[in-house]
């Protein structure tokens, strides 16, 4: 087996978006993403701003773009109903914005009140003309991200990866 | 009655020309919908202004990631009460950041212009049926957030030590400034967006 395909598909992740400069990283407190996380506020290249609500990142990812830098929102897709109205700026400003959204509410959920929103993700995504992409598979995280990063940088599109329960494991917080 | 804003004696049309005054390529300026977006392009229409038609809450965090991107740039973000008080969030995840070459200018009127002028929550409280707010001191707010510079300014006397804290002071800097209602003629700029993020990006970057 090779080094890179023993590399959990989290700090794949990290790679890819190393690879695609990018600089500012926004983030909630997150399970899902949180080996990323502590990648990215890790790493000499990339700064992490911590928000308050997810709603901040469409802004400062905008402002960052403005000020020649590329981003990334990582969220939960509890957090994707924060967002709403200002997703709208990707369409007004029409500039290249990247999120990777861990799903709840998806594949074995146990938690009732994470399905509402976690059904409602993509849904709402596409009602805002965000371009997605899905993963359930750990083998195809490292091209996905790479292809979500070149829609958005190279196409200058808005763009979405939901990054399956079914990849990311079911929290069951201790029950069986 | 004798509400804050009847008192209030600044106008903020001459404050915001006198914040932008002599605005080089240096000086960075993201303006809040509504009545901030024409303060500025009243102030002159520049391709280093970003006016904001709306998005109401994205003033704060949008000037944070440019600051953050663009270091050796002044950033100041102009924009109102009501626009503040939907993102009062964005003042934590400033002060977590600390950013130095970010000002913050809340133009305080107490009221929601842009749709008939009723009150924010900035106006007072007990202040009648229609017109009562909370009494919302925001440049407290933003202390409380972490924002150690943050004061108000309410007199002519204070607005040249203002101005040169909006400009220079080493951030970030909040200055909440008292306001009076005013009914202003509109002073738009280019509506779209693109062109608006384009025009900025070519005079900072060099390309759109």
């Amino acid at each position: 087996m090779t080094a890179v395909a023993t590399l959990d598909w989290r700090d794949q992740i990290f790679d890819v978006l190393q690879d695609h400069d990018i600089r500012q990283v926004y983030h909630v407190p997150d399970a899902g993403h949180g080996r990323l996380i502590e990648a990215c506020q890790k790493s000499n290249s990339m700064l992490t701003v911590a928000l308050t609500t997810e709603e901040e990142g469409i802004p400062l990812a905008a402002g960052a773009w403005l000020g020649g830098q590329r981003s990334v929102l990582l969220m939960q897709s509890s957090g994707v109903g924060n967002t709403v109205n200002l997703m709208g700026m990707t369409k007004t400003l029409r500039f290249p914005f990247l999120t990777l959204i861990t799903m709840r509410g998806d594949y074995g959920e146990f938690n009732s009140w994470q399905y509402p929103m976690g059904q409602g993700t993509p849904k709402v995504l596409e009602a805002m003309g965000v371009l997605l992409y899905s993963v359930d598979n750990a083998a195809e995280v490292k091209a996905t991200v790479d292809a979500a990063a070149r829609s958005a940088f190279n196409g200058g599109q808005a763009v979405a990866v939901l990054l399956r329960q079914k990849l990311i494991g079911i929290k069951n917080f201790g029950k069986k | 009655m004798s509400t804050q804003a009847q008192r209030a004696t600044l106008q903020r049309r001459p404050l915001v020309k006198r914040i932008l005054a002599g605005a080089d390529d240096n000086l960075l300026v993201i303006g809040g919908l509504g009545s901030s977006n024409w303060d500025i392009t009243e102030a002159g229409d520049r391709p280093l202004n970003m006016p904001l038609w709306g998005a109401m809450g994205a003033p704060v965090p949008m000037g944070l990631g440019l600051a953050l991107a663009q270091p050796a740039k002044r950033v100041l973000v102009i924009t109102g009460d009501g626009d503040m008080l939907m993102s009062l969030g964005a003042l934590a995840t400033v002060a977590a950041q600390q950013p130095d070459n970010l000002a913050i200018v809340v133009l305080d009127n107490e009221k929601f212009g842009e749709t008939g002028n009723q009150a924010t929550h900035t106006s007072p409280r007990n202040n009648g049926p229609t017109d009562s707010g909370a009494g919302t001191d925001l440049a407290l707010v933003a202390r409380g957030c972490g924002i150690a510079d943050s004061a108000t300014v309410r007199e002519a006397g204070e607005v040249e030590q203002f101005v040169k804290d909006a400009r220079t002071k080493k951030g970030p800097v909040f200055r909440l400034v008292k306001v009076m209602v005013e009914k202003l003629e509109f002073v738009m700029p280019p509506q779209d967006g693109a062109l608006l993020k384009d025009r900025f990006r070519q005079a900072l970057l060099g390309q759109p």
